[in-house]
């Protein structure tokens, strides 16, 4: 099974539940973190162990010949996105906003734009007993992690094959990176925090899950924070509210020395519980 | 000379756009002839990425000799325009057209 934690807003304890769901569950069984947020990983702080075995990751991106180039222009007009720009006597490419689909190269009438990996990043990875760890890391000045979200996907699929449950830690917001993370998800849990900005968040977020067809349900974190209005709209719409963690500056006090908080914290540990039985009675 | 101006209408009168690659339109004014024409590009909002690099390639058919805008082309559209042989001149976001072109031949604006 593949639980995403995702959320609208930034902040509100993605890396919290999935670290703490991923550790809690690993306690009984094989369990896989991903840490899919690769502009600004931060599961592995909370294992206890430096991720040191990995390897760099490229994306494809053209590179132009001016030998054979013909400069007839077809390859920005078939770029969808301008990231090659023909001008009467060169062509220019801009790596950052190209998506590596190969229209320019395919299309070229000289083959004057032959593919060329270039690094966009780096994919880390420990095992410790029944938890295993991955996580990508987007370069500095890299615009667009959709393909390194995808390419840590496809390197979980083919090493951890045999492991029963993955929990994504996903990146906020509802843009392309969270829809590739969530994509192959069977369940995505949106965590959220009971405030204004949590819960305008927490509506983009739900409308995107909507729109992928996906089960979902809502984690309130730092209950008792702000006003009752998250839970008024999760009843409103028919949303399961999985668990409820609540505003505790001890809690806060132990995430913030790297702890796992379930282990300080029996509150936490009957959450996490919830959240998986009802994850189980929702995906039955 | 020709002058290419970033703007939100299509008149000497309208509101200078302080975007480069976003702009809704760039005004070429052909000192020559006295001409005002526009260049309709707010096909751009359709964008979301790229538009710098576009609207550079846009501007460079019309092959002005000055650019005036507001805060100047970011990083892509400026390596786009500057292959051409094209002045920038910057700071123009908050006049009207006819305010900027008269700004930069009084030497007002900061060239980039």
């Amino acid at each position: 099974m593949k639980i995403a934690i995702a959320s609208g807003k930034g902040g509100t304890g993605k890396t919290t539940v999935a670290v703490n769901l991923a550790s809690y569950l690993a306690e009984t069984r094989p369990v896989v973190l991903v840490d899919l947020d690769v502009e600004e990983p931060n599961s592995g702080l909370f294992l206890g162990a430096e991720a040191t075995d990995g390897r760099d990751t490229f994306k494809m991106i053209p590179a132009w010949e001016s030998t054979t180039c013909s400069h007839c222009g077809q390859c920005q007009e078939v770029c969808n996105f301008h990231a090659i720009i023909a001008l009467p006597d060169q062509v220019m490419i801009f790596p950052e906003l190209c998506h590596s689909c190969y229209a320019c190269s395919e299309l070229c009438p000289t083959s004057s734009l032959p593919m060329q990996p270039v690094k966009m990043g780096r994919m880390s990875w420990l095992s410790a007993g029944n938890l295993s760890f991955v996580e990508s890391r987007l370069d500095i000045g890299q615009e667009q992690a959709v393909p390194l979200i995808k390419q840590t996907l496809a390197f979980v699929d083919e090493r951890h094959a045999a492991v029963p449950i993955r929990i994504y830690d996903c990146p906020p917001g509802t843009s392309c990176p969270v829809i590739e993370a969530t994509r192959e998800a069977d369940f995505v849990v949106l965590v959220t925090e009971p405030t204004p900005f949590g819960l305008n968040d927490l509506k983009l977020a739900v409308e995107t899950m909507r729109h992928l067809d996906k089960k979902f349900g809502v984690v309130v974190n730092r209950q008792g924070l702000g006003d009752d209005r998250v839970e008024a709209y999760c009843a409103a719409e028919g949303i399961p509210l999985l668990a409820r963690i609540p505003n505790d500056r001890r809690i806060a006090e132990s995430y913030a020395r790297g702890q796992r908080i379930y282990e300080h914290f029996p509150v936490v540990r009957r959450q996490l519980a919830a959240i998986m039985d009802a994850i189980k009675e929702a995906a039955s | 000379m020709k002058i290419a101006l970033t703007a939100q209408g299509p008149h000497w009168d309208s509101a200078m756009d302080p975007r480069f690659g976003r702009t809704p339109y760039i005004l070429i004014y052909d000192e020559d002839t006295d001409e005002l024409t526009a260049i309709d590009n707010r096909a751009v909002d359709n964008e979301a990425h790229g538009a710098g690099p576009l609207t550079a390639r846009k501007l460079l058919d019309a092959a002005p000799q000055v650019l005036i805008t507001g805060n100047g082309p970011g990083g892509n559209a400026a390596a786009v325009v500057a292959t051409a042989e094209i002045a920038i001149y910057v700071g123009a976001g908050n006049m009207t057209a006819k305010e900027a072109y008269a700004a930069y031949k009084d030497g007002k604006l900061e060239k980039m």
